[in-house]
């Protein structure tokens, strides 16, 4: 081996462990970095809706503490039930001192006024429906990134929409997503991870 | 890609998994069983889910297996606490939840086992004159194509249980 080639050789090495390098730095921060502009694409918009408590329902709402969104509408028998008793649970193993705030808006604002929501989701502690315009409620649907779709159906109509519910920080950031029919422990890990910030 | 291949082969096993369970009896659901028969059907496992208030619909769920080497198809459903009565698929697809009635009924085929259950196929009770209430039992008629008609007592159970069996508002986990 010449003197040049082990020059080579060795800046070769040099090379490849400064592209690794490289590769940590941008996975360590480069990519959280990714994610946090997501979370700030989740959320804020122009919509004004109301909650059944009487107050308006805007991007700023989700400020002051830790929320979950979540989108449904009460012509559902499945989904949207389970999911509230669902959150409901999580909100007793919190505890009242460590509950999070629960919005429910709807994607059918056709027939769910702010008045059907009331008792609807009123049994859910610290929950409030939201429901307004079916033009507020378009909004809302494309702020936060939602699939909502009416389906015509023979006697009405019936709507696909995510089941997702959203976590969003104290900052009204979001957080993280808890998928429909995920385990309970780690729905209530997740928020205690928020909550820790 | 590698990621991308891995990520396929736990789609199929999901979808393996999906279709599984339309044909096999979970062991775990037997206890609760006291079966109503009608000719070559058996019925097990029924349950409906508690209404939340001012919830105009409500579902409900149950096992059936024809045990006979015909055909049978479940065509419509009433109680009377419900102006209607419907036959539903619910698919989840990327997280998007889609729900659709079915127009011909439900098929079950001579020696299978069909499993009506949340997530899945479902039955919903349009235009609720009452609120359905935990603890209480929701008689249902279903009318099936060849075995005719039978009144099927559905347990009303917590709004999010999962099956029969369950009384604990979490026990998916």
């Amino acid at each position: 081996m010449t003197f040049q080639r082990k020059h080579y050789a060795i800046l070769g090495l040099w090379v490849v462990a400064l592209i690794a390098l490289g590769l940590f730095v941008w996975a360590r921060f480069a990519q959280p970095g990714y994610q946090n502009a997501m979370a700030d694409v989740i959320g804020p918009g122009d919509y004004e809706l109301v909650t059944t408590s009487g107050e308006s329902f805007t991007q700023d709402s989700l400020k002051g503490r830790p929320s979950a969104v979540f989108f449904g509408f009460t012509h559902c028998p499945d989904v949207c039930p389970t999911s509230l008793g669902d959150i409901a649970t999580w909100q007793e193993e919190l505890g009242a001192d460590n509950q999070i705030r629960v919005f429910f808006i709807t994607v059918d604002p056709e027939r769910d006024t702010v008045e059907n929501l009331k008792d609807y989701v009123g049994w859910v502690p610290d929950a409030v429906g939201v429901s307004g315009s079916p033009e507020e409620v378009e909004k809302a649907v494309k702020a936060f990134k939602i699939y909502a779709r009416k389906v015509p159906q023979d006697d009405g109509y019936t709507m696909d929409h995510s089941s997702n519910v959203l976590l969003f920080d104290a900052n009204g950031r979001f957080f993280e997503p808890v998928g429909y029919q995920e385990s309970f422990d780690r729905a209530v890990a997740k928020i205690r991870r928020m909550q820790r910030g | 890609m590698y990621k991308s291949i891995l990520l396929a082969g736990v789609l199929a096993g999901f979808g393996g998994l999906a279709i599984a369970e339309q044909v096999t009896v979970d062991p775990s659901s037997k206890p609760s069983a006291h079966a109503v028969i009608l000719g070559q059907l058996s019925i097990t496992d029924g349950f409906a889910r508690a209404t939340l208030p001012n919830q105009p619909v409500g579902g409900g769920f149950f096992t059936v297996t024809n045990n006979g080497d015909a055909d049978d198809r479940l065509v419509s459903v009433s109680t009377a606490v419900s102006s209607g009565g419907e036959i539903h698929e619910m698919s989840m697809t990327d997280s998007v939840m889609k729900m659709r009635k079915l127009e011909d009924g439900l098929a079950i085929p001579a020696g299978e086992t069909v499993v009506l259950k949340p997530g899945g196929f479902h039955l919903m009770f349009t235009g609720l004159t009452q609120p359905l209430v935990k603890g209480e039992v929701l008689p249902v008629t279903l009318t099936f194509e060849a075995a005719g008609e039978v009144t099927v007592p559905l347990a009303i159970k917590a709004p999010n249980a999962r099956g029969s069996g369950g009384h604990s508002t979490h026990d998916g986990h």
